[in-house]
């Protein structure tokens, strides 16, 4: 694959070659996280290059979802011209599932990924983050005890951004002084054409990937040994979700949860006289706030399919739930029976959406 | 005096087919349990599978779920979607350890009185030997 090699730090690098795009005139609009005070990260979408002294791409933050931001942007009609997003693998997957949802589309963005580390913990977005930062930039992927590292990023084996144009090869290398482009696709090379830097063949490094894969794997059957179907039961979930407030962070930060109107923020979820007293008529007794079990149950059932296990649903729980890694679990379960990876392909369909005539044909019939 | 179990069953029937099988099961006179309470909708792929989680997060101790057999949908391809989204649902109950045996799925056609008799005999059989849904004892839920 042809790649090109630039000696500055990736974020640097990152900012001329975005830089070199704005001048040529091949994209009107960059969509980076930026960070404008100490800690103050947010994704922007820049159209001034003066402003690209803002960007810090490969920060371990994820203020939100790029792929529900993007989303925002290209929801009801498509970009009308180029602009280069630089996002996380579980972002593209996140955007691509929603592109499938039909909230976002694809035309006119140029897609520059990196293979991922992981993310640092919104919440330790306070006293000793830059710390963290520094120590997460040194280690080397193959450490999984990271101070702060998100539970659902130790556990992810999509680090590699399949779909991207431009990937940075960065988990394998942690070399912050070089950074490498390789180009992916047709359309990169486009865009890159006449941007100075030195040509090299190179391809990511299998090797190293499949060793870090092979890590977090094993991490992840030792998460998940704790949350298996005799551990969880009814018993286990309300042990889990018991603490739940009901304040529905978990499904505004999500990506794949998109409606605006959303059922359980509906009046069909309210919970007057007609509501309780069928249920105290048994009980004796009715939970306040109602639904919550309910409300992560319901959850599961419209998103696990497409649940591409970012994380962001944790990071946002007020009372430290781990709901990433239950969803996580749920959701690699529901994958496997229609043998669907969320993201993978953007042709492809999301199971609940299409059929095969010949399938499951024993459910029904006995 | 001890109360024998009569389950409650929330049945789920699709106007063209399942809700006539029933139907013809009642104007047949066949003998069975009276333990379905009917809900027509106009197709099996109407039940959002929301509804079956509130039935039995509400108490009832089982859930039917009936519609035209694959290919004869009288929206064409309702069922098949249907026929995913329980296989969706089993599958996440499975996941979280909770029952899976109280969702089923039947296929009656509306000639098929029946057949309408056995699956519901023969449900509630299964739920009377598996006992009430604990979840209707659960009341901090």
């Amino acid at each position: 694959m042809k790649a090109l090699k630039l000696s500055q730090s990736p974020d640097n690098a990152i900012g001329s070659l975005l830089k070199y795009l704005f001048e040529q005139n091949k994209i009107s609009a960059a969509f980076v996280l930026c960070k404008n005070n100490s800690r103050d990260y947010f994704y922007g979408l820049i159209t001034d290059k003066n402003l690209l002294e803002k960007i810090t791409p490969t920060t371990p933050i994820m203020p939100s979802s790029a792929g529900k931001m993007l989303s925002k942007l290209t929801m009801l009609e498509p970009l009308t011209s180029p602009i280069a997003v630089v996002l996380r693998p579980c972002e593209m997957r996140a955007f691509y599932e929603l592109i499938k949802l039909e909230q976002a589309r694809p035309d006119n963005i140029l897609f520059i990924s990196f293979t991922c580390k992981g993310v640092i913990s919104i919440k330790e977005s306070k006293d000793g983050f830059e710390e963290k930062i520094e120590a997460y930039q040194k280690n080397p992927a193959t450490e999984l005890t990271l101070p702060g590292l998100r539970q659902c990023c130790q556990i992810c084996e999509n680090f590699v951004p399949e779909n991207a144009d431009i990937i940075l090869p960065l988990i394998e290398k942690n070399d912050l002084n070089n950074t490498t482009f390789l180009i992916k696709t047709e359309k990169a090379e486009d865009f890159v054409q006449g941007f100075e830097a030195e040509t090299v063949e190179e391809e990511l490094n299998d090797t190293e990937i499949s060793k870090i894969k092979e890590k977090r794997a094993r991490k992840k059957a030792e998460v998940f040994a704790n949350i298996t179907p005799d551990k969880l039961g009814m018993k286990g979930l309300i042990d889990i979700f018991g603490r739940c407030l009901n304040c529905h962070a978990c499904g505004r930060a999500c990506p794949i949860c998109y409606c605006n109107l959303c059922y359980f923020d509906s009046a069909d979820s309210e919970v007057g006289p007609k509501a309780y007293e069928a249920e105290t008529e048994t009980k004796g007794a009715y939970r306040l706030p109602a639904n919550t079990i309910f409300y992560h149950i319901g959850r599961m059932i419209h998103i696990s399919l497409s649940c591409i296990g970012c994380g962001m649903c944790t990071d946002v729980c007020p009372v430290s739930i781990p709901v990433g890694t239950i969803f996580t679990r749920v959701a690699e379960s529901a994958q496997e029976v229609f043998k669907y990876i969320p993201g993978r392909n953007i042709e492809e369909k999301i199971p609940i959406l299409t059929f095969k005539i010949n399938e499951f044909e024993e459910i029904g019939e006995e | 005096m001890e109360q024998t179990f009569n389950p409650r069953i929330i049945g789920f029937l699709c106007n063209w087919c399942s809700y006539a099988g029933a139907d013809l099961a009642g104007v047949s006179r066949l003998q069975m349990p009276p333990s379905i309470i009917p809900i027509r909708v106009m197709c099996s792929s109407r039940v959002d599978p929301l509804f079956i989680l509130t039935a039995l997060l509400r108490g009832s101790d089982a859930v039917l779920v009936a519609g035209c057999h694959p290919g004869d949908c009288h929206y064409q391809y309702g069922n098949y979607h249907t026929r995913r989204r329980i296989v969706l649902f089993n599958k996440i109950f499975e996941t979280l350890g909770l029952e899976t045996d109280r969702v089923r799925l039947a296929w009656v056609s509306a000639s098929e009185g029946g057949r309408y008799r056995d699956v519901v005999t023969q449900f509630t059989e299964h739920i009377k030997e598996k006992g009430p849904n604990p979840l209707k004892k659960e009341i901090f839920l």
